[in-house]
């Protein structure tokens, strides 16, 4: 296991790249450490890939350099790295049995035979394969493929790290379930440092201690999935996490008074000297429905029930609003108006949160 | 306007994919077919589109029999995962293409392609070429195409599929619209029971080449006709246990029993099965009548609002989804707590006795 460093990394894929849009990865300074496991979320075409393949040593970054531990391996081939890969799709040896497939990183690096042994009918119990070992991998379904390819991925206790591009992807959802949660116990279990690549929130917070959100090759926010629910550090991180996404409104804000088109909202901290574009975020979650009296006045779209909750698609003055209520609530025609959890708003300043001082 | 199929049969090899099948479609439908990959949602689509003849049955357009009738003689559109275009022609002229084919006059194609692609949001983009686009914007120019020539049957296989998950998340909210405005009938095939929920419409669940149950989506999802239905349309999985009846008692796990009240109360003696969404267990007992299981919790999943409890119970393995942050250690022993109005009551051999009574009066 390594700690890995990025030091002044950048990527872009022209030879003379002149401004920050020709970059496919900007400038970035990050450290994971060693034995975490770390999701890369972000849309396609955000850097996470290109941050994935400079790591990997598929690709040599044009800028800043990457240490495993203390050595600089910027230079060094994927070969010399030590590392394991699981890929989107499947890569297992058709001729090849289940269990040959697993034995095979281990074969390579010239293993003792009873801890090949040992070590593949440890992770033939995990991943739950045990029953198809002596079995060819040709012919098996594209899930116990990938669930072999992961395996393989893990077999190796020496590695200094595993890294995971979007490797559910092609995988049914109740399959999904497993595979991440064997990941998961088997994180627990072996503390590789692990870096999994995805577009796919629930993936990304389910499996990983931290979550690196990118777009459009910068990396936004690093947290824990509850501080990226509860406090986005950009518009941009409320948008991609959760679903629906949060809420973005225009907004002037004055002390503790945020100004919401003609509603005023008293805030539970004081903003001084805000200038640039002020936006008012708040999840779907945080907005309850109500009878006129209180809160503000919308016009609901549409209901739309999607298993444990619904989801309410409303109007205020032109701007969309997704209000999410619990699937025991009835929804009355009366009940137009909204109001937020003051708790739960974050106000954005050109995009980036900015914290008041709280009023205690 | 509709499609019938009147006992349709599909086999390969003697190998039967379809079972006997019977399925109509009416006009102005968003019909959703929900099941795993191989369940026979693609086999079933290439049926009603004509692309594959059916082993035994018929296919009826609009009352007239059009079994064996070849794709390009009927008004079928299909957009598949892998989104197809044309990489050299523009995004105007890749729209354009079945209506050149159906040699429309230039002025009648221009308007609707300009009225399609506005509905698609690609106005901007028409004279771009497809790779210049996101991976988005390249299902919609194929949707458009899909679209454009006013097809009374538009097959979806999938085709979000290989997006983004925000991406998706957003022409899921847009598709309905689109279909709203077209009139045609709509088949989606998907494997993510959140799609079809999304989605709205009617709703078949597929399992291993039978529909196990068509009516509206909101329908199968709260009172499904049987286990597997209720198994298909459930993401993350339907919990399941099994239980005695024995006279006033239900009797589960090891010796465990509680007192058959309520829906329980009238059902025959024997054995049946039960199943609870994972929403609706809980770590905290927040009704007297709630039943209390002490179980084994293997993993915790945290989303940053809910909290995934991977756990068993006496040789089931269920899922729990509880709001809030929970971080609560792994391989430990709790208590988890399930409201029995709840439950949905199947019979041993899966079919449904009582439909949990918090969904009965939607």
């Amino acid at each position: 296991m390594a700690r890995i460093t990025l030091s002044n990394l950048a990527h872009s894929y022209m030879s003379n790249p002149s401004s920050e849009k020709d970059y496919a990865l900007r400038k970035i300074n990050h450290e994971w450490d060693d034995g975490a496991a770390y999701a890369l979320l972000g849309p396609s075409g955000c850097g996470k890939s290109t941050l994935l393949n400079i790591i990997s040593g598929i690709l040599t970054p044009s800028e800043g350099r990457i240490l495993f531990d203390e050595d600089d391996v910027t230079f060094a081939e994927t070969a010399d790295r030590n590392i394991a890969q699981v890929f989107q799709f499947p890569v297992v040896y058709d001729t090849m049995t289940v269990r040959q497939n697993l034995e095979f990183p281990l074969r390579n690096r010239g293993a003792d035979a009873n801890y090949i042994k040992q070590r593949v009918a440890s992770i033939a119990r995990s991943i739950q394969v045990e029953d198809i070992l002596d079995k060819k991998a040709q012919g098996l379904t594209a899930d116990a493929k990938q669930k072999i390819s992961l395996g393989r991925g893990m077999v190796r206790e020496d590695v200094n790290a595993i890294l995971f591009d979007e490797p559910l992807t092609v995988i049914d959802p109740h399959m999904k379930w497993e595979l991440r949660t064997q990941l998961k116990a088997l994180h627990k279990e072996l503390k590789h440092t692990m870096i999994f690549v995805t577009h796919d929130q629930t993936e990304a917070l389910t499996f990983a201690d931290k979550v690196v959100v990118m777009n459009e090759g910068s990396v936004v926010q690093i947290g824990t999935p509850e501080e990226l629910f509860d406090k986005p550090a950009h518009t941009f991180v409320g948008y991609f996490i959760g679903s629906p996404g949060m809420n973005v409104f225009d907004v002037e804000v004055l002390g503790n008074v945020a100004d919401l088109q003609g509603t005023k909202l008293e805030l539970n901290s004081v903003y001084k000297n805000l200038s640039g574009k002020v936006e008012l975020g708040v999840r779907p979650e945080f907005i309850t429905l109500c009878e006129e009296g209180e809160g503000i006045k919308i016009d609901i779209v549409r209901i739309e029930d999607v298993a444990h909750h619904k989801i309410v698609r409303a109007v205020y003055n032109d701007k969309d609003v997704n209000i999410i209520v619990p699937e025991d609530t009835k929804i009355t025609p009366a009940m137009n108006h909204m109001v937020f959890d003051m708790d739960r708003v974050n106000v954005y300043v050109n995009s980036w949160l900015v914290e008041g001082e709280k009023i205690s | 306007m509709s499609l019938e199929l009147e006992n349709i049969s599909m086999s390969v090899d003697g190998q039967v994919h379809i079972h006997n099948t019977n399925l109509t479609l009416k006009k102005g439908t968003m019909n959703v077919l929900l099941g795993r990959t191989s369940s026979g949602k693609t086999t079933l689509m290439r049926i009603m589109a004509g692309l594959d003849v059916p082993t035994s049955g018929r296919i009826l357009w609009e009352g007239k029999d059009v079994t064996g009738m070849k794709v390009q003689d009927r008004k079928i559109a299909m957009v598949y995962q892998q989104f197809i275009n044309y990489p050299s022609m523009s995004v105007y002229d890749n729209i354009a293409v079945p209506l050149r084919i159906m040699k429309m006059d230039e002025n009648e194609i221009d308007a609707k392609v300009r009225k399609t692609a506005a509905l698609m949001r690609l106005t901007n983009m028409l004279d771009r070429k497809p790779l210049e686009l996101s991976g988005g914007q390249q299902q919609r120019c194929a949707l458009a195409r899909s679209l454009v020539k006013g097809s009374g049957l538009v097959l979806l296989d999938e085709p979000l599929a290989n997006l983004d998950y925000k991406l998706r998340e957003e022409l899921r909210a847009e598709i309905p619209k689109l279909f709203e405005e077209s009139g045609a009938i709509f088949v989606y095939a998907t494997t993510e029971p959140e799609e079809a929920l999304l989605l709205g419409g009617n709703v078949a669940t597929i399992w291993e080449g039978k529909i196990t149950q068509f009516d509206e989506t909101a329908k199968v999802y709260h009172h499904p006709n049987n286990a597997i239905t209720s198994r298909v349309f459930s993401n993350p999985a339907m919990n399941f246990l099994n239980v005695e009846k024995i006279g006033n008692f239900i009797h589960y796990g090891k010796n465990e029993k509680i007192t058959a009240r309520d829906a329980f109360e009238n059902l025959d003696d024997g054995y049946y099965q039960l199943g609870f969404r994972p929403n609706h267990l809980e770590l905290k007992r927040h009704s007297d009548q709630a039943i209390e299981f002490s179980v084994h919790l293997s993993v915790t999943e945290i989303t940053g609002s809910e909290t995934f409890l991977h756990m068993s119970y006496d040789n089931n393995t269920w899922i729990g989804l509880v709001h809030g942050v929970h971080d609560l250690e792994y391989d430990m022993d709790l208590s988890v707590y399930l409201d029995p109005r709840h439950i949905f009551v199947f019979e041993e051999d899966g079919d449904i006795v009582e439909a949990a009574s918090y969904t009965k009066e939607r």
